[in-house]
């Protein structure tokens, strides 16, 4: 539940996602479930020569399962903030 | 042999089904907006899925009508295979991404060249 509700605060934020199967695709964060599957907009393949697969593809719903990383603006983040949070979070669950 | 007729009632019945299912969290992504609109599927084997998006549910399965597969290779330029109607299990797909038509009637499939997609490690 921590992730969603930091994911949701993210939302309207450019990231990538990098998938299992080593497919990279960077979009902006339109929305996010309790699985954390990624609905992204305006989407682009991070390397289309190698990927041309979505090239037809501007919106996407990436399924939670898939997603190896999601990688975010740096400044996006407060670190602080989810490590006081997550530490929380493993001591009352 | 199931015939056209009850294959549409399949597609209703499920169609029905899916929806009433899906009605719960605040916060859904949801494919609900994909409904009805041509969608590309990439499963977790590497395969990519083209078709008219007709049923989700939360698991992800989804009906998928007017299907073809496109299979990308480094030797020789896209091929399709057509499919017709298919259920996908949820376990087994990685992206629904939604297909812009126009973009996609402006690629030349013949001239496209590309490695398989790399099936899912989990």
């Amino acid at each position: 539940q921590l992730f969603f509700s930091y994911f949701k605060d993210l939302v309207g934020q450019e990231v990538t996602v990098e998938l299992k199967n080593d497919l990279a695709i960077r979009g902006t964060l339109h929305s996010v479930d309790q699985y954390l599957n990624i609905k992204l907009e305006n989407t682009r393949v991070v390397d289309q020569d190698k990927y041309p697969h979505m090239l037809s593809v501007r919106n996407c719903f990436i399924r939670g399962s898939v997603v190896r990383y999601v990688q975010l603006p740096p400044d996006g983040v407060d670190v602080d903030l989810l490590h006081d949070a997550a530490r929380r979070e493993a001591r009352g669950g | 042999m199931p015939t056209k007729c009850s294959m549409k009632l399949l597609l209703n019945y499920l169609c029905n089904l899916f929806r009433s299912f899906n009605c719960s969290m605040a916060t859904t992504t949801g494919l609900e907006s994909l409904v009805d609109q041509i969608i590309s599927v990439i499963t977790n084997d590497g395969r990519n899925i083209v078709g008219v998006l007709k049923g989700f549910d939360q698991a992800t399965n989804i009906i998928l009508d007017e299907s073809h597969e496109r299979v990308f290779s480094t030797k020789e330029g896209v091929q399709q295979h057509v499919l017709g109607l298919y259920i996908i299990r949820g376990d087994n797909i990685g992206v629904i991404g939604e297909l812009d038509e126009e973009l996609d009637a402006s690629l030349d499939f013949s001239k496209l060249r590309a490695h398989p997609l790399k099936p899912v490690v989990h």
